[in-house]
């Protein structure tokens, strides 16, 4: 399992010590009437090939604006990326002009959505919009295009995808949507695939599938995969990393068994603790107090603070760094450790 | 009204009973001339019992019918057959003076915090909107001293009573469509996903709420969520739903440690859980498909044409929900066995 500080990287293009990509201090904030929202407040991650990173948080906790910004899909205005780096093989995306960002958009990083059936264009036959990525960006033929869309389709198991290709977004089931997304992404064969909130509009059994299928795909096709979401169920189960988000700040990083068997943030913790569990039944649930912060008022020192029950003077008067815990975790809390050894010991 | 001899009742009296309820929609062509072509089945004969004080959870995937279920239990649809009486009250048959009873006994709890409160409405006005239609319920001058008190009960501030929706957060509008179905003090509220909008953080406080609010005002609750974790948490018992019928029914150990339906194991097992170490041991049953349209549901069982141990005497003969010899609750499976 990759360790944050040294990722083992063989047969990759990447320099030594570089990442795949990387997102270093990054800030954004939204300029809107009412005032200025800092959403980002100095996020750094990265992701190495073949990996899968979570980044876990709530509304609001801007994990989904990262991943935008990432895509160089921010709507700007209100969005305004103010400091920040993110280097996807050594070159630094925001510093592109446009012409050379579209090479990175779809054909090294890709995305999908939650919502299949907003993000593809009702008025078309699916295998016409796979195979239009491939005739705009390879210049393929019609025909070519629709013979690799078959095999997109085959690729994402899609069942009996040559007579599919014809029906439009609405003859298919939510799973099956979010399969011809996927299909989508892959057209360009990204290195790089993220997948917003992927499974929380399927039902049970079905985000399973797919969830399985983009386990598969990762391994087969070598990409390393962001997978965001609010589900730690979903997170536990395929992750290898995960970057949890509060307030436009990574409070928490770690490989994901080290984390949910002692978290080392007390957001983390409150987390674990308030979700009902499948496997036993509780009494009164455990909560987090409050309610998250609005993000132009975000609390001085750690924004967790009013909600904290860690919380000491130092915490409304100075902003947590990074403490890097021995396993090679980091934790956004003056407390760290103590949060840590709670729970293991 | 006494409920029939069944291994899985426990306790409490029937509150309500829902007998064989169906609701068909119908299909129609042309335009002048509307013929009836077919019907979505969204609830197919569906029988349970609801004590007091307890909470029944219903769970099942998008389409099983458990939302149109919950619509027909609050009279906003008409059953297209079956029975209802609620405290002894012939719930379908009712109309008039005898309907606005029965529905002051019986409220609801919205999934979408955001749409199901009207944005142009105080908060007052929004929890005290319930004693103009049942102006008995509270007299005139002390409504807003009720509608304080509820807002007091699930948590909020009574001083806040002039704001408008958009100045609470996701759960604290919740926390506002609680109070107002309680506030005309009903025996039974119907939660439909009553947290599947909120985070998980806020998640918490509202289920806590909820179980407050059970204990101190004795409710009944019929819980229905796709959350299998949550409601094994806060139900007693649990009905599970596949394509407009209840396929298993049983208490809440009975069905999260016994379920002996291969949908419901089915089910519980690709729930993800929260803990990477039980990535390698669980052992997920992967269903293959998807489920199949209400208006042409396959014959006799309804799951067959996912399951993995039908027969055929499964697309032949519909299996009925009784107790079966591998664990005595109700279990619509003809080869009914624990998982092993």
């Amino acid at each position: 399992m990759p360790t944050p500080t040294s990722p083992p990287t063989p047969a990759s293009p990447t320099p030594p010590g570089e990442h795949l990509l990387e997102v270093r201090d990054l800030h954004i904030e939204f300029r809107t009437g009412e005032g200025v929202a800092k959403v980002i407040n100095g996020v750094s991650y990265h992701l190495d090939p073949g990996e899968t990173l979570a980044v876990l948080g709530e509304s609001g906790s801007g994990k989904s604006v990262t991943a935008q910004a990432i895509m160089g899909i921010l709507d700007t205005p209100p969005a305004h990326i103010r400091s920040g780096q993110i280097c996807y093989q050594g070159r630094d995306l925001l510093e592109l002009p446009e012409e050379q960002r579209r090479q990175v958009r779809g054909k090294e990083i890709a995305m999908i959505f939650q919502d299949a059936l907003s993000a593809l264009n009702p008025v078309f036959p699916v295998g016409w919009q796979i195979g239009e990525t491939l005739r705009q960006r390879l210049g393929m033929s019609r025909a070519d295009a629709r013979r690799r869309a078959v095999q997109l389709m085959e690729l994402v198991q899609i069942p009996g995808a040559a007579s599919r290709l014809d029906d439009y977004p609405h003859q298919f089931s939510g799973g099956m949507r979010q399969r011809v997304m996927i299909a989508m992404a892959l057209a360009m064969e990204p290195k790089v695939l993220i997948a917003d909130e992927p499974t929380t509009a399927l039902d049970v059994t079905v985000q399973a599938q797919i969830m399985d299928l983009l386990a598969d795909l990762r391994r087969d096709l070598n990409m390393a995969l962001i997978l965001i979401t609010h589900d730690l169920g979903v997170v536990a189960d395929v992750a290898d990393r995960i970057a949890v988000m509060y307030a436009g700040r990574i409070v928490e990083h770690a490989d994901v068994r080290s984390l949910y068997r002692a978290p080392a943030h007390p957001y983390t913790k409150g987390l674990l603790e308030s979700i009902p569990r499948l496997d036993q039944r509780g009494g009164k649930l455990s909560t987090i107090r409050g309610l998250p912060p609005n993000l132009m008022r975000i609390p001085s020192g750690c924004p967790f603070h009013p909600r904290c029950p860690y919380v000491q003077q130092v915490c409304v008067d100075v902003v947590p760094h990074d403490l890097v815990l021995g396993d090679g975790r980091t934790s956004a809390c003056h407390f760290a450790q103590e949060v840590h050894d709670d729970r293991a010991g | 009204m006494t409920a029939p001899a069944d291994p899985t009742k426990i306790r409490g009296e029937t509150i309500l009973d829902v007998d064989n309820v169906v609701k068909h929609f119908p299909i129609t062509q042309g335009v002048l001339f509307k013929r009836k072509i077919g019907a979505v089945k969204a609830v197919d004969g569906v029988s349970f019992d609801l004590r007091r004080g307890e909470t029944l959870g219903i769970v099942g995937e998008s389409g099983c019918g458990k939302s149109t279920l919950a619509r027909l239990l609050m009279r906003l649809e008409r059953p297209t057959a079956g029975r209802a009486t609620l405290a002894g009250r012939d719930l379908f048959a009712a109309s008039g003076g005898e309907l606005r009873r029965i529905r002051r006994n019986m409220q609801m709890v919205m999934q979408d915090p955001y749409t199901s409160l009207n944005p142009r409405m105080t908060v007052g006005d929004i929890i005290g909107e319930p004693f103009e239609i049942h102006p008995e319920a509270a007299p005139k001058g002390s409504r807003q001293q009720r509608v304080q008190e509820l807002l007091d009960v699930v948590g909020l501030n009574p001083e806040h009573i002039n704001r408008y929706p958009h100045q609470f957060s996701g759960g604290q509008r919740q926390r506002i469509g609680i109070a107002r179905a309680l506030a005309l003090r009903p025996e039974v509220i119907v939660c439909d996903e009553p947290v599947s909008a909120l985070d998980v953080s806020i998640q918490a406080q509202v289920i806590n709420l909820l179980e407050e609010l059970q204990d101190e005002f004795g409710l009944s609750y019929i819980f229905i969520a796709h959350d299998l974790s949550v409601v094994r948490h806060i139900s007693d018992r649990i009905a599970v739903m596949y394509l407009g019928r209840i396929v298993e029914i049983g208490t809440e150990e009975q069905i999260y440690e016994r379920a002996t339906h291969p949908y419901t194991q089915a089910l519980l097992s690709a729930a993800p859980l929260p803990d990477p170490e039980a990535r390698d041991r669980r052992d997920i049953i992967r269903l293959t498909g998807d489920v199949p349209s209400p208006a042409d549901p396959p014959s006799g069982c309804h799951f067959r044409t996912r399951c993995w141990k039908a027969q055929e005497i499964c697309a032949l003969e519909d299996p009925r929900a009784v107790p079966r010899a591998a664990d005595p609750h109700p279990s619509a499976c003809h080869f009914a066995a624990l998982r092993e």
